[in-house]
Formats: structure tokens, C-alpha cells, sequence
């Protein structure tokens, strides 16, 4: 009797596990074919873009009016961009995908800088069509290779979620997608380089390529490591490590870091002249006894002890019981924003607990600037009428195209909103418009 | 009809709460600091509230010294003959509580309600209007402010959203192995072969373990959260990487031929 009733316990015990198991197996599959539908969707599309992308270079280069090439490069742009998110979509990060992404970039930023220009004053140039053609036969080669792979991911089945799991396990077996991926990769590679050299769609200069403004010689680990205590304000040599940067740093740097209980400090040193590019220190600060403008003091007084000479604050902000302070540099009035130093100082005693000058370091240089052309009140005329400007000043920023331009600046007010806003001191062009923001409703 | 009663004198109460504190002002008026924008606090509450009666102010008593308090100071400044600088040292606060009244109780228990109120106490004698519901109902913290700030183009929910991935990614490193965790993140938005955005790229596929495995969910701590505000206002430990790994973990080959730039903890950063 008893051997009967656990038998029927048992037997209804492996039923519902059979159909529990059924379940979970049913939901397993229905979550992969969700994972594997949105990534056919992206590289679906993306062979679409790729083939539109195509077809539309080609069309501009046998447009003629130029009332009509704007508008197809901003379309070039638009799709440049789709592709572009369809490719980040997709599970690529372990593949060495990169190159393909940035040429997508390139051909959107080489058609948005032509397609925002007045081609009516300025048409392309031999150069840029030069440019043009170029880029038509590569997104030529891109598109047939990734035609090519779509056809045999459709003809055999293949499946992203296969794709995955290979580049996880680090699978050396053959994978259609994969090598057809490598293969349009190292095909962009061939261009990357053939393109930087035309210039026109280089990689954008980014600031860290030009810190060869720092004067001074090379320091040795010891120099440096005297420097660091100094900087730090200890003078024990224990708990206190210094590294030289590798092969992928932009300059040479020592990293320095020191621990000693509650506090730890950090510091990335030039190694040419010794300049402190960030510091960053570690503790808890509680009890809030200094006032955001004391801090500034303190931050001020900082700064000068390490020789930035005419910095002027910009903004600041309290946050958690810290100062956070950004200044810029001021040459002869002339506010100049790539220069730029953050500061952020512990409201408890006025301890610096970290500094940021990078930015800096790789911009600071003294400029010749020229004089405004226009006068303060002929750029007013500029500005939106609806804005009611209350500051203004001169400035010198980066614009859209990473040149450094002499601007007025206005600082306005528009239906309870503040903006600011920069004009060309030369031409009267809007360079740049931005809504200030900076606070936000507590959502805790 | 009682409810009607009963906001009628709440109304008329309000017409006379400016006399019974009126001898009392100037005893309780702005701690002796400087205040400056970006600012947070009881203070700032009550210049926002000051510059509110005197019709300055238009906004919202929030504790933060924005752009909108900003303006208002300064037009305060300028009206009543004062040096423009926008900032509420001890003259400009003088000339404030001499001017104005400010119902420290009152405003605090409106701000706690959720309640948006302007001109109180000016000629529309505090008329409030109700609205903008808020959770924090009971147990009211000590601090009053009902807004942050945020770095300019960032949300609480992006800083929320850094902050889990770093802590996914890098909790138990050294804090400045966090902040460059979040500094790569950013410097991949940055990066044409990357997203554009802070959640593209921290939800990239395969592009951090720990959105991956889900490690992303956990809830992070403070210092994750400080490390992702370092990061966002400008500190980049990692010094431009835009990738990283962890030597003992890494599965992929590929990793390891990209130039790197340094090690912080357990992680080495490469371009």
C-alpha cells in the first residue's frame, strides 16, 4: 500500500517537473529569439544603409545644382548615423569592428561640414570631389562584402546567438559572419589610412595631440616621486607607488598613488617638466563648515601656488558637501575656454581634493588674438531678438569644426530660460548656442 | 462648504502671518556665508524666498542657486543701487532682510507639502497653488532643498545608470580605478567608433561583463556614484582609454594587442 502511494507521489513529482522543465525550456527559446530577432534587425538594416549609403554618394556626384546637394549630404548624414547605431546594436564588441565605425563617422562628419556650408559661396572643392569618389568606391567594396555575408547568413541559417556564443568561447571554428566582418574590417583599414593622408576626412585633432606647449625637461621616478610627496603633503616614503605610462598614452606620464587609511591620493605627472595633470584624493567629508564661496577661496588660492597665472571662474557648484570649481583661462579680457582647470575642494576644512588640467596643459599656449571686427553692439544684432541678453564678454572657443574662433559672448535670458550664446567676432556667425541647465528636481 | 471654510482661512491666516513675525525678522535671518550660484541650501531657500516676496524671483524655492536666482539677484542688485555681481554678501543680504519678509516655518512646511507658491507674502498676499505631488510627504529630512545639481547635460537617472555600471564593473577597486571605469565610458560616447550616448555604450552588446551577467542591477554604492561626478566634471584617471580589461579574465586575444597606457587595480587601460 504504502509502496503504491510513493510511486504515485513520485510519478506526479516527475510529471510536474516534465512540465515545469517544458516551460522553462519554452521561455528560454522565446527569450532567444527575441536576442536573436533584434540582432538580424540591425545587421539587416545595416546592409540596407550601407547599399542606400552608396547609391546616395553616387547621386551627388552627379548632381550638379547646388540647391540640391545640401539637402542629399544631410541625408548621407542621417544615414551615416542609422547605420552607425545598427552597427553598435550588434554583438561586436569583442571583434575588432571599430575602423568600419569610424569610417561611417567620417563620411558623416565630411558631409555635415559640407552640407551646413553655403556651397552657393563655397561649392566643393576638386579636392572634395576627389574626396567623394574615393569614398563611393569604398562604400562600394563594404556594401558588396556585407551583401555577401547577408546572403550566406540567409542561405544557411546562420544564427547571431551562434555568433555570440563563438566569440565568447573564443571559438576557432569558421563562423560566415565573423570572417565576413573581419573581412570588411581589414578592407576599412586600407582606407583609413589612404583617407587621413587626403586630409579632408582625417581623424578630428583631438587636444591631447598637442601638449608639446609643456616646457621643462624629463624627470626621473625619483624627481617625480620627491614632487608627488610634496604635492600630496606627507613626507613618509612608505605607501607610496609611482608607474610609468605604456605605449598608448599621449604623452609620457608618471602615475603615482598613495594609501594610508581613510586616504588615498592619486596623481598622473608629465613626465616632461613635471606638471600635475589630475589629482584626485580620497576621503569621507561629513560635516559641511565652509560656504561654496570659502571654498572658492581656497581653490583660488591652489591655483596660484601652481603657477596658473589670470584664471577666472566659471562655474561652480556644490555637491554632496564638495566644491566643485572650473576656471578658464584669461588672456587680456579674452576668456578662453579650451584652457580650462577643474578644482574640487572639500567644504569641511578647505582641503583640494582634486585637481583636473589636462585640458590645460594640452591648449595653453599665448595666442595671438586679432582684433573683433564687428564691435559689441554689431553683434548684438545677431542675436534673437527674443533673448534679452544681461552679460557679455569676449571669448575664444572650439567650434563645430574644431577650429579655435574669437566670439562674443552673451549670456541671455528667454522665458525663464538662460542661454549662452557666440557670436563671431569676425562675421557675426551664431558658432554655438547652448540652454544652461545645471540643476534638476530630487528624485530621492 | 466646510472644506471651502476652511481654506478661506487658511487664506486669511496668510494675510496675517507677516504681522506676527514681523518684530522677529532680523533675528533669524541668513547665516554670515557669501552666497554664490551653484550653491545649495537653507540659506539659498531663503534668499530665493526673499527675492520671491520682493517679485524678483519667479521661480521655484528649491535650495538651489541657479540660473533663475542668479538673474534675480542681480536685478535686485541693480534696483536697489548695489555693485552687480551676483553674489549675496553681506550688504546685498542687509538690503534683503530690510526689504522683505521670510517666514522660515511657513515656507519650509509649504516646500515639505510639495506646494508651489510665488510672491508669498507680497501684494498677493501668499497665494499658493497646489500641485507637483511629492513622495517625501512624512518624515521630512532635516535638509530642505527640493532640487540638485546636475553637471550641465547630465541627468540624476544618467549619473544613476554610470554609477551601476561602474560599480558592476569595478567595485572593490581603487577609487581612481572607478573613476577612469566611468571616464572610459565617457570617452567612448565621445568616440566615433562608439555610441553616441551613455546608455549606447554601456549597453552595447558585449561591451562591459557586467551588463552581460546582470552584475549592472546590483545597487551601487556612494563612492561609485562620486567616482561617476569626478568623471563627469573632467578627472580622467584612465587618460583617454577608451577600452579596458582585466588580464587574469580576459577572453579575447584581440585585447591584448591594443596599446596601453597604464594599470590602475586589477584593470589595464589601452587606447
Amino acid at each position: 500500500m504504502i509502496r503504491w502511494i510513493t510511486i504515485g507521489i513520485l510519478s506526479l513529482g516527475l510529471v510536474g517537473a516534465a512540465i515545469w522543465g517544458y516551460q522553462e525550456h519554452q521561455e528560454k527559446n522565446a527569450i532567444l529569439i527575441q536576442a536573436e530577432n533584434s540582432y538580424q534587425k540591425s545587421f539587416h538594416e545595416l546592409s540596407y544603409y550601407m547599399d542606400l549609403l552608396h547609391d546616395e554618394i553616387g547621386t551627388v556626384l552627379a548632381m550638379n545644382s547646388h540647391e540640391r546637394l545640401s539637402p542629399k549630404f544631410v541625408d548621407i548624414w542621417r544615414i551615416t548615423s542609422e547605420a552607425h547605431s545598427n552597427v553598435s546594436q550588434l554583438p561586436l564588441g569583442l571583434l575588432p569592428f571599430n575602423k568600419t565605425e569610424e569610417f561611417l563617422s567620417n563620411i558623416g562628419d565630411f558631409t555635415y561640414r559640407t552640407a551646413i556650408r553655403n556651397l552657393d559661396d563655397d561649392p566643393l572643392t576638386e579636392d572634395e570631389t576627389k574626396v567623394l569618389e574615393d569614398l563611393y568606391v569604398q562604400a562600394n567594396d563594404i556594401k558588396d562584402e556585407l551583401r555577401h555575408v547577408q546572403h550566406l547568413a540567409l542561405e544557411n541559417n546562420l544564427r547571431w546567438m551562434d555568433v555570440q556564443l563563438a566569440l565568447v568561447n573564443n571559438d576557432q571554428t569558421d563562423n560566415t559572419i565573423i570572417d565576413g566582418f573581419k573581412t570588411v574590417e581589414k578592407q576599412v583599414e586600407g582606407y583609413a589610412e589612404a583617407n587621413s593622408q587626403s586630409g579632408l576626412i582625417g581623424v578630428s585633432t583631438k587636444p591631447e595631440d598637442h601638449f608639446e606647449n609643456l616646457p621643462g625637461k624629463k624627470l626621473s621616478e625619483e624627481e617625480a616621486l620627491d614632487k608627488s610627496r610634496k604635492i600630496f603633503d606627507i613626507n613618509s616614503k612608505e605607501n607610496i607607488e609611482i608607474t610609468p605610462s605604456g605605449d598608448g598614452a599621449d604623452i609620457p606620464i608618471y602615475s603615482v598613488s598613495y594609501q594610508n587609511g581613510e586616504k588615498r591620493a592619486y596623481m598622473d605627472l608629465s613626465q616632461k617638466g613635471g606638471y600635475p595633470l589630475t589629482l584626485l584624493i580620497e576621503r569621507p567629508v561629513e560635516n559641511k563648515k565652509l560656504s561654496l564661496h570659502d571654498g572658492q577661496e581656497h581653490a583660488e588660492k591652489y591655483l596660484e601656488q601652481f603657477d596658473f597665472d589670470d584664471m577666472e571662474l566659471y562655474q561652480s557648484m556644490e555637491l554632496n558637501n564638495v566644491g566643485m570649481y572650473s576656471f578658464n583661462y584669461n588672456q587680456d579680457g579674452i576668456r578662453i575656454y579650451s584652457d580650462s582647470v577643474e578644482v574640487k575642494v572639500a567644504l569641511d576644512n578647505g582641503d583640494v581634493l582634486g585637481v583636473t588640467a589636462s585640458e590645460y596643459y594640452s591648449n595653453h599656449h599665448e595666442r595671438e588674438i586679432d582684433e573683433p571686427e564687428l564691435t559689441e553692439e554689431e553683434a548684438r544684432e545677431f542675436v534673437n531678438t527674443n533673448v534679452q541678453i544681461e552679460e557679455s564678454g569676449l571669448a575664444i572657443i572650439t567650434n563645430d569644426v574644431d577650429e579655435e574662433v574669437l566670439t562674443y559672448e552673451f549670456l541671455g535670458t528667454f522665458n525663464n530660460d538662460t542661454y549662452r550664446i557666440f557670436i563671431n567676432a569676425m562675421d557675426g556667425r551664431e558658432e554655438k548656442v547652448e540652454k544652461l541647465g545645471g540643476k534638476e528636481l530630487k528624485y530621492s | 462648504m466646510r472644506y471651502r471654510k476652511i481654506s478661506f482661512f487658511m487664506v486669511f491666516g496668510l494675510f496675517l502671518l507677516p504681522l506676527f513675525f514681523d518684530g522677529k525678522e532680523e533675528a533669524q535671518a541668513f547665516s554670515p556665508q557669501v552666497i554664490q550660484h551653484g550653491a545649495v541650501g537653507d540659506d539659498v531657500i531663503e534668499l530665493q524666498a526673499r527675492l520671491q516676496y520682493l517679485g524678483f524671483y519667479n521661480g521655484n524655492i528649491d535650495g538651489v542657486f541657479g540660473w533663475g536666482t542668479y538673474w534675480a539677484l542681480r536685478n535686485f542688485q541693480y534696483e536697489f543701487g548695489m555693485n552687480i555681481d551676483g553674489l549675496a554678501g553681506q550688504e546685498t543680504k542687509n538690503k534683503l532682510v530690510n526689504a522683505s519678509q521670510f517666514n522660515e516655518a511657513y515656507v519650509k512646511e509649504q516646500i515639505s507639502k510639495g506646494n508651489r507658491f510665488s510672491h508669498y507674502g507680497g501684494t498677493e498676499g501668499g497665494q499658493q497653488q497646489g500641485g507637483q505631488a511629492q513622495q517625501q510627504e512624512q518624515n521630512v529630512p532635516v535638509d530642505n532643498t527640493t532640487a540638485v545639481n546636475v553637471p550641465q547635460g547630465f541627468s540624476q537617472n544618467d549619473i544613476q545608470l554610470m554609477a551601476n555600471a561602474v560599480y558592476g564593473e569595478a567595485r572593490g577597486e581603487p577609487y581612481e580605478g572607478q573613476v577612469a571605469v566611468a571616464a572610459v565610458i565617457l570617452n567612448r560616447v565621445a568616440s566615433p567608433s562608439f555610441p553616441n550616448t551613455v546608455s549606447g555604450v554601456i549597453f552595447e552588446p558585449r561591451a562591459f561583463t557586467a551588463v552581460a551577467d546582470g552584475q549592472i542591477w546590483l545597487t551601487p554604492n556612494e563612492v561609485a556614484k562620486e567616482a561617476v561626478l569626478d568623471a563627469i566634471n573632467g578627472w580622467d584617471p584612465s587618460s583617454n582609454a577608451i577600452y579596458y580589461f582585466n588580464p587574469d579574465t580576459a577572453t579575447s586575444p584581440w585585447i591584448w594587442t591594443r596599446p596601453q597606457i597604464k594599470q590602475i587595480g586589477k584593470h589595464i587601460f589601452c587606447k
